[in-house]
């Protein structure tokens, strides 16, 4: 035993209905407030139906730690989500420009980074997901047989490849 | 003020002038946002001399209005008023999406417009810059285009504006199609491909304003409200009591598709010729099972997501995309066009969204002038060749594009079913009123009265401000769930009134009590400040002109058709019955302070306030 299961969230674009509960969820938890640009997890929406809710995927080799030359991003123990420092985050971006899907944005108004903590083990957004019966977020045991790293794609990569699954050649001049 | 940001723009297109207003805490106590708050800045503005204005003028203003509640009760949504260039009176037409949330989030509760833009425009909103931009590239574009325009030069500006954000969400966008841009009265202020702010023909008076759309871009949070902690715990009671709601959340509102013709006997066919059908081709599952690539789909803080998205991806109707369709575009581009299959109704209304047009005056306009041809009044010359045979989805589709362009006999259906009957009927010395199925220059919603087992009341249309909008009925009493001063609080509150089915009125309260902290509202609501808003919109819609007045009572009269008896189904034989109806009109005027020939006491007005509106009525030779 010893080793406790880490947990990653499931994301199923497909049946995300865009009702962004996930970030009134997330931004409720962190801020207090309700507050899209400053939610860890955020939809996008370039194309109608093409919901993107866009998030921390925690790749096994977390370019985005590694980029950082300030120490403030760090890899909980518990979970394995990335830890922001926002007292030693200068806003530099390097974290941004490391992540393959571009996940990492700035707080609005604190001018530091933000990335998708796992609610400490119980996300908040999955769980809303979950009590709506979506499913388009939720929470599962992280195996050990899958590269996580190829989830962490752009909105826009996603929305191209969402669009065509939904609407097939007639989605194509939209995107 | 808890609940609202606090500023709204003022946007002059003649100047090209922005500014940033303020209403004080008792305006906006007094008529919250959203329609309540225009009826006061369109009265103040224009009060006047509204009979004089012609919607499609520049001095008509155009109000974007949030409510204290949009995006706190679940469901968000933004409110168009205006001018009216259907009932020339005010009407609150809202429409979905994350634009008011978006508005809010860049520190304003709403935009006020008016002048004309002397070339095609639209007004960008990235925080608090605030620019009147260029539109001539995206000006003849349809839905769909525009918004893949508009979407992508958003976010290159955001990406200029806010480089070291990384990646920031979309802005928020509404936009007009061709039939807003040719000033047609029946087009909508659309959203997000397939939302519309449909009634009242807001779209045409963007177009007459030159501005073909609004984009908007917050990064801030919602506004502060009273008790965040109490919100977060409503927001959740809410969604526990809507995600029971089966019904909408499976379904939309699209099995009424068949349950209310089969059923109810409510469902206008052929031009309301009929209410009746039995088609089980046209019952939601083959929508569902045929047409549906994505099932729940919603607006911000939704749990209902009661829209789904449809596709057609074989067929002659390929690459048509819409949602669900809702009841209103199934039955108005569906049976009462004389169409029962799913994937031709799919195509009209996808082909409705794209042109810009209101789905609802639409397939009321393309019905009224089948129902001339069915009766050789019009011949297929007259219709530039096309002949709209009931069911022929394409020859429909055809008078469509003809309408959202103005040619030909578009150009007369663009002025929708009751001025289009008055124009022909003129031409060819005939009352062709009596097809159009119409209160107050508007279509009535897809839920007729005849049978007498659909919801509204057989006074609901005839007595309502909102003319034909079938989502704020006169009912008696005016408390009632549904009942117009309940309407009207959710168009002003600014959120979506179909979750109001799920959750029932004391739950919104409770969301009015912890947003603003405002603990006597309630009770002014119903004593005071909800009939003032009705009595405004009453009066203005009085006034009217300056193409056409309505009288009250005289005007405040069902469509012919309903004393037409069914003749079909298992209502046959059933229509309005006159009597009855002129003594729940009588009721009604008295219930809400009108006196029997349905203008508004000096006492009642006197009593809400509004000595200028009674002053006003009396110079018009109204009162």
């Amino acid at each position: 035993m010893g080793s406790r299961k880490r947990i990653w969230i499931a994301r199923d674009y497909l049946k995300c209905s865009g009702c962004r509960k996930c970030e009134i969820a997330c931004s409720l938890f962190h801020e207090k407030k309700i507050w899209p640009e400053a939610s860890r997890i955020r939809v996008f929406m370039f194309v109608p139906g093409a919901e993107v809710p866009h998030l921390c995927v925690q790749c096994e080799d977390y370019p985005c730690v590694q980029s950082c030359s300030f120490g403030a991003l760090s890899i909980s123990k518990k979970t394995g989500a990335v830890h922001v420092d926002g007292e030693k985050c200068t806003a530099c971006g390097a974290c941004i420009e490391a992540c393959p899907g571009r996940v990492p944005h700035l707080h609005p108004v604190k001018k530091s980074i933000l990335i998708c903590d796992l609610c400490d083990g119980r996300p908040e957004c999955a769980k809303v997901c979950q009590k709506g019966n979506w499913d388009a977020l939720q929470t599962v045991t992280r195996s050990s047989w899958q590269i996580f790293k190829v989830h962490a794609r752009k909105p826009e990569d996603i929305t191209r490849e969402l669009v065509n699954n939904l609407y097939g050649e007639a989605g194509e001049e939209y995107v | 003020m808890r609940g609202y940001a606090g500023k709204f723009l003022d946007i002059d297109l003649n100047s090209e002038k922005i500014k940033e207003i303020q209403f004080d805490e008792n305006t906006l106590r007094s008529f919250i946002g959203g329609r309540g708050l225009a009826t006061k800045i369109l009265w103040d503005r224009l009060g006047q001399t509204w009979e004089t204005i012609d919607p499609f003028a520049p001095e008509n203003v155009l109000t974007v209005l949030t409510g204290p509640l949009t995006g706190f009760y679940p469901g968000g949504r933004v409110c168009i008023s205006g001018k009216s260039p259907q009932s020339n009176g005010l009407i609150g037409s809202t429409v979905a999406g994350e634009f008011g949330i978006d508005i809010k989030c860049a520190g304003y509760d709403g935009i006020i417009i008016s002048g004309r833009a002397s070339t095609p425009s639209y007004i960008s909103i990235i925080e608090n810059q605030v620019s009147i931009k260029d539109a001539s590239h995206i000006w003849g574009s349809d839905g769909k285009q525009t918004l893949k325009m508009l979407t992508s030069e958003g976010r290159r500006e955001l990406k200029e504006n806010f480089p070291e954000y990384g990646e920031l969400k979309e802005p928020s966008v509404l936009y007009i199609g061709p039939a807003g841009e040719s000033q047609t009265r029946i087009a909508g202020v659309m959203a997000k491909w397939t939302h519309a702010a449909g009634y009242g023909g807001y779209g045409g008076v963007m177009g007459s304003k030159n501005l073909k759309a609004i984009a908007a871009k917050g990064l801030g949070s919602l506004p502060e409200v009273e008790d965040i902690e109490k919100v977060s715990e409503l927001i959740k009671a809410a969604d526990k009591d809507c995600y029971k709601s089966g019904l909408f959340r499976s379904w939309g509102t699209g099995a009424g598709g068949y349950n209310y013709g089969a059923r109810t006997s409510s469902e206008p066919v052929r031009n309301w010729q009929e209410e009746w059908h039995d088609q089980k081709s046209f019952a939601v599952d083959k929508f569902e099972q045929r047409l549906w690539v994505k099932r729940y789909w919603g607006d911000f803080g939704c749990p209902t997501t009661c829209l789904k998205i449809a596709a057609p991806k074989t067929g002659e109707f390929k690459g048509s995309i819409t949602d669900n369709p809702d009841y209103e575009m199934q039955a108005y581009l569906g049976p009462n066009l004389g169409i029962f299959t799913p994937e031709d109704n799919v195509y009209l209304s996808s082909l409705i969204d794209d042109l810009g047009l209101c789905g609802i005056q639409a397939g009321n306009a393309l019905a009224f002038i089948a129902e001339l041809y069915q009766r050789r009044v019009v011949n297929k010359h007259e219709l530039g060749g096309i002949e709209p045979r009931w069911g022929d989805t394409k020859a429909f589709g055809e008078l469509a594009k003809k309408t959202a362009k103005r040619e030909g006999i578009g150009n007369t259906l663009a002025e929708g079913s009751h001025r289009a009957a008055l124009e022909l009927g003129k031409k060819k010395s005939l009352d062709l009123t009596i097809y159009s199925v119409t209160e107050k220059g508007m279509a009535i919603g897809a839920h007729g009265i005849r049978s007498g087992r659909d919801y509204p009341a057989n006074m609901s249309y005839a007595c309502n401000v909102q003319a034909g909008d079938h989502t704020s009925l006169a009912f008696i009493p005016t408390e009632l769930e549904n009942g117009e001063l309940n309407t009207v609080l959710d168009d002003s509150g600014v959120y979506c009134s179909f979750n109001t089915f799920s959750t029932g009125i004391d739950l919104i309260w409770d969301f009015f009590e912890a947003v603003t902290g405002w603990k006597t509202l309630r009770q002014e609501w119903y004593e005071t400040n909800g009939p003032r808003i009705l009595n405004l919109q009453r009066a203005m819609l009085l006034l009217g002109g300056p193409d056409l007045t309505w009288k009250a009572n005289i005007d405040d009269e069902n469509p012919p058709r309903f004393y037409e008896p069914l003749p079909s189904g298992p209502h046959k034989g059933k229509a309005v019955d006159k009597k009855s109806f002129d003594e729940s009109k009588k009721e009604y005027y008295d219930f809400v302070g009108w006196d029997k020939n349905g203008l508004p006491k000096p006492e009642t007005l006197r009593r809400l306030g509004l000595h200028d509106v009674e002053s006003k009525l009396k110079k018009a030779q109204i009162m």
